[in-house]
């Protein structure tokens, strides 16, 4: 079998969006999104971790940081991560300054805040590359 | 038993069938391990790092090389 089909890369740093409903919910996923095309963080599935699959589970503990984005103060993200024995590291878009329901979501706004939690790590990856991060 | 490792061939999944095969021995136990290649399969057990190892059809272990002793632990239990 090929070996560069190998998932036994490190696992690294985990992002779990909350991806609710909401325009802050959105923001969440588009931002974890974001993170992962640049390399910042391994999106995975939240739903997994909440329907308690093992093989989930088993995955997530391998990595080296688990970061839950949320959108509001329900910490939807967080909470799901904690109840099956998980410590993320947590950003709540509410402290971050973004309303539920009041928020424009949109490359400008996906940026700023994926830099916020990268560390600033997304912008410069925009200054490397002209095309901006990742090319996009 | 059915232990079955999950991962599509490299010198981590062979390392983790070693062990595997090592603790079965030392346990003197019946078992059967079985590889899962196949990455459609191994996704579908919800698996995203590999090397994993599934003990009776459940997930017990992804994305580390267990030593000898750990699978030990985690079969006879």
């Amino acid at each position: 079998m090929a070996e560069n089909n190998c998932m036994c890369q490190e696992s690294g740093v985990l992002i779990f969006p909350c991806s609710g409903g909401s325009d802050v919910g959105e923001l969440s996923d588009r931002v974890a999104r974001k993170m992962a095309k640049c390399g910042q963080a391994k999106m995975f599935c939240l739903a997994g971790i909440g329907a308690h699959i093992p093989g989930m589970i088993e995955s997530a503990k391998a990595a080296n940081k688990i970061i839950a984005i949320d959108g509001c103060q329900v910490l939807c993200s967080k909470k799901i991560l904690e109840h099956a024995g998980f410590t993320p590291i947590s950003f709540n878009l509410k402290d971050l300054g973004f309303e539920k329901g009041k928020t424009k979501v949109d490359d400008d706004t996906i940026e700023k805040v994926a830099n916020k939690i990268s560390g600033g790590k997304v912008e410069k990856d925009i200054s490397r590359n002209s095309g901006g991060c990742c090319g996009n | 038993m059915k232990i079955e490792i999950l991962g599509v061939g490299c010198p981590k999944c062979k390392q983790l069938t070693a062990n595997a095969e090592a603790a079965v021995k030392e346990l003197n136990i019946q078992a059967e391990i079985g590889k899962v290649t196949d990455i459609d399969k191994i996704t579908e057990y919800g698996v995203m790092m590999t090397p994993a190892l599934a003990v009776d059809g459940t997930v017990v272990s992804a994305g580390k090389v267990l030593s000898k002793d750990e699978i030990k632990k985690l079969i006879s239990k």
